[in-house]
């Protein structure tokens, strides 16, 4: 009976594949968010097989922060262009004008104002009912008791302690007008999962993932690549060009890079196996406040 | 560095052929079950560097100088945090793999909410470890997580006695536990129930085989975990396909997708689609990689069929010779887990597979004391309260047991208003019906109406929004 037997990962294709459709199927409005990552990369793959060979039948939406790393904007670009994606770019202009950045305000509110309510103006005025994120439930501790099917009021909110209990592959995807649901496909995927998954089905990814020497400056303890002319002109005499490598990607500001030769997947787990920070831990937006992600994802942010 | 580079490859290799094993842990943390839980993380994490000694090597030239000493209380720490910040979790997961298999544990924490909070976690579960205190032998506590475990099918049970450095690792201690363990599981039909004495703190038992108990013959806890035979637990026999999504890129084809909820089905194979009993014969098994000669649960494929037959969403492929139940009315253990209590005037909607309809509680049979698993009268449920009902349904369902087929014999209800989840089912057993007339679900024939083809979707679509009011059309295109 050996070939009635699924690997882990093939387990784990076909329940994230199972989710997709049900939105599909249940809602009216869904939209799949798109961060460019590898995470999203993986989830739109597994959109593309979801639906073959048709169409996948909703849009992919980027929030643009204005502040992502130039690679992922071109990447983004081309990717969507090729698979045939119905590609939507929302930013906070009014924000963007008035000249916010995470130099001049902060990560916090930056943040605040280029992702977090760049997202939410963005579903409202889609009227989006339902939204997928590439979230997976071993990277941070707010995330771990996440549902698959996650409940957001009409102010976009998650309650923790009021969650929908969710039982075999049955989801409850009954929402009141203004109300929604994030989905979350990779749940149960593991970073190492993700990573197997990339080599395996040789899904393209940004190469800002891979070792490669780049203009750096350290601020704060953290690595950054100097992107774009936006660096504030007193650092600019201190870049140095460093083999790094991106183990999350976001705004080029607040993404710290970590020294690295790691140049192929292999590499890349072998890094991973070896060290003891979690992934996040390059993130400076989690650290700006207490239990930062839970506080984010109760106000909208995933 | 090419060494290295070699092993990771083989690594790799090998860790994309293991298969997921999903497990419940049940028992407080004066268990010991985040002490349990934590050695699984780090011990089992420590495994694999062994065998990547070269890895191994580099990492302590790295120098993770916490590695060495993760310390369990870790875990613990992060769930007091929050329970002193008075948020509840209900259900954390948590991941880990050895070089025999992935695992994803889900915990269930905190003592108050425990029959929703365990029948959450344990719904999708291969199998729960049941942790007593080897000092305190199988308690109230321990009968309620058993008779949780069987509820859910759960096939695999592990009885983990810890704290056994407690009790001078004394077999006679541990003998007596298993031993009033096994007639309790006897009693409540679990077929696969092992006893392991260990000690989640020293680390007995745990990973590796203890010396000190050298009269305890079985495996460690971890090397049961990895071993553990979990390919029959899935129903392979019962061919049940419902839809759940109809794939129509262009007029040539036509679609039907889904996750196999059991059995196998291959290319050529005669289906009988439910409920129009139109039979047809399966012309391709398609994915993205490409057709398929077989698909098998729990894979999520796309069917096109020989025949031009109607099917939409909530309806079923499945083979003539070996049909589901098909009715609207059955027998159904019911678990309430809504703080609202059961209002039986109220109509809810039932979710069963891809279907939702709207269904009314008839009767209740008897309520169950999970603690003692006696039958108590009982007009309604409360929260965390478990009982035998009879349901009616608007509309016909296809479906089995729960016993014999999860995938087909589980439901949850939804409150109209409040749309929360309000209680989950296990169907026991189909009724009869009490009127013969089927209730008429009006239909609209799209093609008989002259509607041009490219208006279909946004028909759909309109019509689908009326079912999420409760009224229910069907389409035919």
């Amino acid at each position: 009976m050996a070939e009635y037997k699924l690997s882990h990962l093939q387990e784990l294709e076909a329940e994230s594949i199972h989710i997709i459709r049900e939105v599909a199927a249940e809602f009216e409005n869904p939209v799949m968010l798109y961060s460019i990552g590898k995470d999203s990369s993986v989830m739109v793959r597994l959109a593309e097989k979801a639906f073959a060979p048709g169409k996948v039948p909703f849009p992919l939406m980027h929030i643009d922060s204005k502040w992502k790393f130039r690679e992922m904007i071109e990447f983004r670009d081309s990717y969507a262009k090729e698979h045939g994606w119905n590609l939507i770019v929302e930013s906070n202009m009014e924000a963007f004008n008035a000249g916010v950045g995470p130099f001049t305000h902060g990560s916090k509110v930056h943040t605040d104002l280029m992702k977090t309510k760049a997202l939410l103006d963005a579903l409202n005025k889609y009227k989006f009912d339902a939204a997928f994120g590439g979230a997976r439930r071993d990277e941070e501790k707010s995330r771990a008791k996440e549902r698959i099917f996650s409940f957001r009021d009409k102010f976009n909110q998650w309650d923790p302690k009021n969650q929908r209990p969710e039982l075999w592959d049955i989801y409850n995807s009954r929402v009141h007008k203004g109300e929604s649901i994030r989905v979350f496909p990779l749940s149960n995927w593991t970073e190492l999962d993700i990573w197997q998954y990339i080599r395996l089905e040789n899904i393209p990814i940004v190469p800002l993932y891979f070792a490669k020497e780049r203009p750096c400056v350290e601020i704060d303890g953290n690595i950054i690549m100097a992107d774009d002319d936006r660096l504030p002109k007193e650092l600019v005499p201190k870049i140095h060009n460093r083999m790094v490598r991106f183990r999350t990607l976001g705004c080029w500001p607040l993404t710290g890079a970590v020294e690295s030769t790691a140049s192929t997947i292999e590499e890349i787990v072998e890094e991973m196996m070896t060290t003891t920070k979690s992934e996040r831990t390059t993130r400076v937006i989690d650290f700006d406040q207490e239990a930062s992600m839970e506080q984010k994802k109760r106000e909208g942010y995933f | 560095m090419k060494d290295i580079n070699l092993d990771i490859k083989a690594y790799l290799d090998a860790d994309e052929k293991k298969d997921l094993l999903r497990l419940l842990t049940a028992g407080s943390v004066d268990d010991g079950k985040s002490t349990l839980i934590g050695r699984l993380l780090f011990d089992s994490k420590k495994l694999y560097e062994d065998q990547l000694q070269a890895l191994e090597r580099d990492s302590k030239r790295v120098g993770n100088a916490g590695s060495g000493q993760i310390d369990y209380a870790l875990l613990l720490d992060g769930l007091k945090a929050e329970r002193e910040e008075g948020i509840t979790i209900d259900v954390a997961y948590r991941y880990f793999s050895t070089n025999a298999r992935k695992f994803i544990i889900a915990d269930t924490p905190g003592h108050e909410q425990y029959t929703r909070n365990m029948i959450t976690g344990g719904s999708t579960a291969n199998l729960a470890i049941i942790l007593v205190d080897a000092r305190t032998g199988v308690i109230t506590q321990t009968r309620r997580h058993t008779f949780l475990v069987s509820l859910l099918g759960i096939k695999h049970v592990v009885l983990a006695v810890n704290k056994m450095d407690l009790v001078d690792f004394s077999r006679d201690v541990f003998d007596k536990i298993s031993h009033e363990y096994l007639s309790l599981t006897d009693q409540l039909n679990i077929d696969d129930v092992t006893c392991i004495p260990l000690s989640a703190l020293e680390g007995d038992n745990v990973v590796e085989k203890s010396d000190r108990t050298p009269w305890y013959h079985g495996t460690s806890l971890l090397q049961y975990l990895e071993t553990v035979p979990i390919d029959k637990d899935r129903n392979m026999h019962d061919f049940r396909f419902p839809v759940q999504y109809v794939l129509r890129p262009n007029l040539d084809f036509r679609g039907f997708c889904g996750k196999v909820a059991s059995g196998t089905i291959r290319k050529g194979d005669e289906i009988v689609a439910l409920p129009s009993m139109k039979r047809s014969h399966v012309k391709s098994i398609v994915t993205y990689e490409g057709e398929l000669d077989c698909a098998f649960c729990p894979q999520s494929v796309t069917i096109t069929l020989e025949d031009e037959i109607d099917i939409s969403r909530g309806e079923m492929i499945v083979r003539p010779d070996n049909m589901p139940h098909i009715g609207r009315r059955f027998e159904t253990m019911l678990v309430w887990m809504d703080e609202e209590p059961m209002d039986r005037n109220k109509q809810f909607f039932l979710k069963h597979n891809t279907n939702t309809t709207r269904a009314t509680i008839d009767s209740i049979l008897y309520k169950v004391d999970v603690n003692t698993m006696e039958r108590l009268e009982g007009t309604d449920f409360q929260l965390n309260e478990i009982g035998c009902v009879h349901f009616t349904t608007a509309k016909t369902l296809f479906f089995d047991p729960y016993h014999d087929n999860k995938a087909t014999g589980a439901f949850i209800l939804i409150d109209p208003i409040t749309n929360n989840t309000s209680a989950v089912g296990m169907i026991l057993t189909p009724l009869e019906h009490e009127d013969a007339a089927q209730e008429d679900i009006p239909t609209i024939d799209l093609g008989k109406l002259g509607i041009g083809e490219e208006h279909y979707d946004a028909i759909e679509k309109a019509v689908r929004s009326l079912s999420a009011q409760g009224l229910e059309i069907k389409i035919i295109r």
